[in-house]
């Protein structure tokens, strides 16, 4: 007993998937269907064939399944169907072997899926439309001919009816011309013969694709791989490949051994109106971004420079600039920041009167995947950047500086040990200005356990008041304080 | 001057954009044209029109606004002191080439560089107004890479960014030594500034907004760079230090390699050698390795080695030779990291393999017809029927997989 099933060249997945359901249904193995195409010879026993069963119950399939039988049924391969039906059986059984790459038939109609969507993306690449509109129409129209491998028009029409949705065009193949106007698509199985096309705006093109190829880097097997000949004779642009690759040669050449010419006279008076870029000529805040007394600098995206009033009475200083602080080149912005400025307000700091800066002004990090990890600067780092650090002390004089952290403890007072010894007491600095030391927000944020991190960030939050009582105090013993310049103009900025 | 007409234009000003290696068109927002408004598509795979003879892809109309250039960039065709003959588009040249070319189906959509006329920002200004054209004007739903000029006023950048699927900045040399040899008028700190705003401003606009509303999308197809191969001294693991810290910096969608290559009318300054294209291809591989296999810059091309690449084998190969204490991995019990390490398993097949082996354990013949290259992967693995014995530790395993040694030719 024998089924015979002959699919259109139109609609062939759904008269296919009808078929394989009812045949499926009544347990027809594969090798009992013969499928063929339509206008193909008919088969020695086709005559005796059995109508269909009668389709009854549905038909699970995993998900995607559907996606991969579009593709796979549009195979010029006469085994295609076959392969497809039985790979339908097979799923019923094992319905997770679609998922196994080493599943034989699984694996077939893959491979035959690749090839499909290999095609679909060529025709995709190498249709090339000609403008035919007439005179006057309100939409312009093109016209294209292509010879794909498969049987994949209808899978290809939608790609070029979601580009081309404003103009109408056509594109004939060997056996199916497909139509869009006026917004609509519409498929015709007609056979056709080569068209001979061409505009004038191929001129422009193939000049481009002339002058877009580098004959110093020759590689004719790379092109021919993803672009075999068999689609030169549509190509505009082909036709310039042999001469291309005939003179590259002589061309990259002829450019080796060309000597070095004279720049022409306008060169140098060009050169010599540009605006000055030397650093020194720009200002602090270049030379800051410049420098190179450490090589933290080529690596960070810029120098962070402190913020805050020219006169302030409390100066803080923290570690370095985090992720975020070097992107935006402003101090204390990131996640730790926020904490210290959570802190602050706590510890009834006018942060607004309060200058912020880090004792190490380029952010040092080791790149993992898409983030950059924290690493802490070495003490050589630190002594080399407190260049930078002292002028900002200098400059602001404040009554007061809070040391968070070990970093910030060593570029203030040469001793950066023992901090959780230290915490809380005030020191001499190296300014000879008095340092009270604390601990870092970054460190608290980094502490796992979370009762330690509780009485750390009391402790900060103490210390911080503790500053706080330290300039009211310290304000009232003294001479009120010349008025330096006022405003956030830092002296890095 | 006689007046060029825009063949001649075009000739002179794609020639000039040919050393720009990026042409990709993929990975950007989608788009398309369905409701018969406006020209164009983006479907997230990136599509190439054409091949040239160089083996690269032609997916984009790559070209130059202008080639007048006011810097002096010693490896650039388009530098002051060049003899080149110069030429300059009207925006809506550039606009109708684009919508022409893109009508035909020659290319995916437009890469706009240009030479730096008059100023950075004058230069920028016509960009994007090109952009804003063909966006506003035509309806152009195709793709735009834009290259910005890095110390362009930042409002320009981000007024690019709202009209073009790509931004990039070319930092060209990988150290900031070589930069300020080799192109004196470039800024690194600059560079880098720029491409920190254009990360800044990305996140900025993927966060919730409170109406609601979505935020415009900001250069959704990332932005890129390119670092040239070859012209100054720098070594490989240089060059690879600085692509890391570029992808976790800045975010950056890809880092383009490009083989310093002989240019026409060329300065004294540097070594017209024959572009080294081999350790081009090297320098991509370990960037893949870097990005989708969980690899580091450092045990790639290890501070104890010469810091250059393997020019003959592959890097992950190289790698597995120098560790094969790591080997042979069992593919039927691996992890994921261990079995992307295995050379011949890419990251297709390790998905695969992992998928594939819940039902049942894998053979020799299963791993061949999931597409692995077993060929090179069997001294490194065990299966269920293959056992590498001593191939994992032989001493010729080198040997196998290097191509034969040539004799010099003696002229």
């Amino acid at each position: 007993m024998r089924y015979s099933v002959t699919l259109p060249r139109l609609g062939t997945f759904a008269t296919w998937r009808d078929a394989a359901r009812a045949l499926a249904g009544a347990d027809v193995p594969p090798d009992a269907v013969d499928w063929r195409m339509e206008g193909e010879a008919e088969g020695l026993f086709d005559a005796q064939a059995m109508p269909l069963p009668p389709m009854d119950a549905p038909l699970n399939v995993p998900r995607a399944f559907p996606a991969l039988a579009k593709q796979v049924i549009a195979a010029r391969d006469p085994q295609a169907p076959h392969l497809l039906y039985s790979l339908l059986l097979h799923l019923r059984d094992a319905p997770r072997a679609l998922t196994n790459r080493a599943d034989p038939l699984v694996q077939r109609a893959e491979q035959t899926a690749k090839h499909i969507r290999r095609d679909m993306h060529k025709m995709k690449a190498f249709v090339r439309f000609r403008e035919v509109s007439p005179e006057g129409a309100n939409r312009r129209q093109f016209l294209s001919w292509f010879e794909p491998d498969h049987r994949i028009e209808e899978l290809i029409a939608p790609f070029f009816t979601r580009r081309f949705g404003d103009m109408d065009w056509v594109i004939v193949t060997p056996e199916v011309t497909m139509r869009f106007e006026g917004g609509v698509l519409r498929h015709e199985a007609v056979a056709s013969e080569r068209l001979e096309l061409s505009d004038e705006t191929e001129e422009l093109w193939r000049t481009y694709y002339a002058n877009i190829f580098n004959p110093a880097r020759l590689k004719v097997k790379a092109m021919q791989s993803e672009m075999p000949k068999k689609y030169w004779k549509n190509l505009p642009e082909a036709a310039l490949i042999p001469d291309l690759i005939a003179n590259a040669e002589a061309r990259a050449r002829q450019m080796q051994e060309t000597a070095p010419s004279f720049a022409p006279a306008r060169a140098d008076r060009i050169l010599s109106r540009l605006p000055e870029r030397s650093v020194d000529r720009v200002g602090p805040l270049a030379r800051l971004n410049a420098c190179t007394r450490c090589p933290l600098g080529q690596m960070a995206t810029q120098g962070v420079p402190g913020e805050g009033p020219q006169d302030a009475e409390l100066m803080i200083v923290g570690e370095q600039p985090g992720d975020q602080e070097d992107l935006q080149g402003r101090p204390f912005v990131g996640p730790a920041g926020q904490l210290f400025d959570q802190l602050a307000a706590d510890a009834g700091m006018d942060r607004t009167a309060v200058y912020v800066t880090n004792a190490v002004k380029h952010f040092k990090f080791q790149p993992r995947g898409k983030r950059r990890i924290h690493q802490n600067p070495t003490a050589s780092e630190i002594d080399h950047c407190r260049w930078w650090l002292d002028k900002e002390v200098d400059h602001v004089q404040p009554l007061l500086i809070v040391a968070l952290g070990a970093t910030a403890a060593r570029a203030l007072t040469g001793n950066g040990r023992d901090l959780i010894k230290r915490r809380g007491s005030v020191e001499k600095g190296l300014s000879g200005l008095p340092v009270l030391i604390t601990l870092h927000p970054a460190a608290i944020l980094r502490t796992p356990d979370k009762a330690t991190s509780a009485t750390r960030i009391a402790d900060l939050r103490g210390d911080l008041c503790a500053a706080v009582g330290m300039i009211t105090s310290a304000r009232q013993a003294q001479v009120p304080r010349g008025a330096t310049t006022a405003g956030n103009a830092g002296p890095l900025s | 001057m006689a007046k060029l007409n825009l063949k001649e234009k075009l000739a002179l000003l794609s020639d000039a954009a040919k050393y720009d290696a990026s042409c990709a068109s993929s990975g950007t927002a989608k788009r398309n044209s369905a409701d018969g408004k406006g020209l164009g598509s983006t479907e997230g795979s990136g599509i190439c029109h054409a091949y040239a003879p160089d083996g690269r892809c032609i997916s984009l109309l790559k070209i130059l606004m202008t080639n007048f250039c006011i810097y002096d960039c010693a490896y650039c065709i388009n530098r002051v002191s060049s003899n080149v003959e110069r030429a300059r588009f009207t925006p809506e040249e550039v606009v109708h080439l684009t919508i022409e070319f893109y009508r035909r189906n020659y290319i995916e959509g437009l890469f706009l560089s240009s030479g730096i006329i008059k100023s950075p920002d004058d230069t920028m200004a016509d960009m994007v107004r090109i952009a804003r054209t063909l966006r506003q004007d035509h309806h152009f739903r195709g793709y735009i890479h834009l290259k910005t000029i890095p110390d362009a006023a930042p409002q320009l950048i981000e007024e690019a960014g709202l009209y073009a699927d790509r931004l990039s900045m070319n930092i060209e040399l990988p150290t900031d030594a070589g930069l300020k040899n080799y192109a004196p008028e470039k800024n690194p700190d600059e560079i880098r500034r720029a491409m920190g705003n254009v990360r800044l401003r990305k996140e900025e606009l993927k966060a919730p907004t409170y109406t609601g509303r979505k935020a415009p999308k900001f250069a959704p197809a990332g932005q890129s760079t390119q670092l040239i191969v070859g012209a100054d001294g720098a070594n490989d693991r240089t060059i690879l230090q600085s692509s890391t810290r570029l992808y976790s910096s800045y975010k950056l969608k890809r880092v383009y390699y490009s083989a310093f290559s002989p240019i026409p009318d060329s300065t004294a300054k540097l070594p017209l050698i024959k572009p080294p294209l081999v350790r081009e291809h090297r320098l991509y591989q370990a960037d893949w390795l870097l990005r989708f296999y969980g690899f580091d810059a450092q045990e790639i091309a290890p501070d104890a080695g010469s810091g250059m690449l393997d020019l003959e084998i592959d890097p992950k190969l190289a790698w597995a030779l120098a560790n094969r204490h790591a080997f042979p991995v069992d593919v039927n019990r691996a992890g994921r990291e261990t079995l992307l390490r295995v050379p011949g398993f890419g990251t297709k097949s390790v998905g695969r393999i992992l998928s594939a082996r819940r039902n049942g354990a894998l053979g020799y013949d299963d791993l061949r017809r999931i597409g692995a290259l077993v060929k090179k992967a069997k001294p490194f693995i065990v299966a269920r029927d293959w056992q590498p014995g001593g191939l994992t530790d032989a001493a010729n395993l080198r040997a196998r997989f290097a191509p034969p040694p040539e004799q010099l030719s003696l002229f």
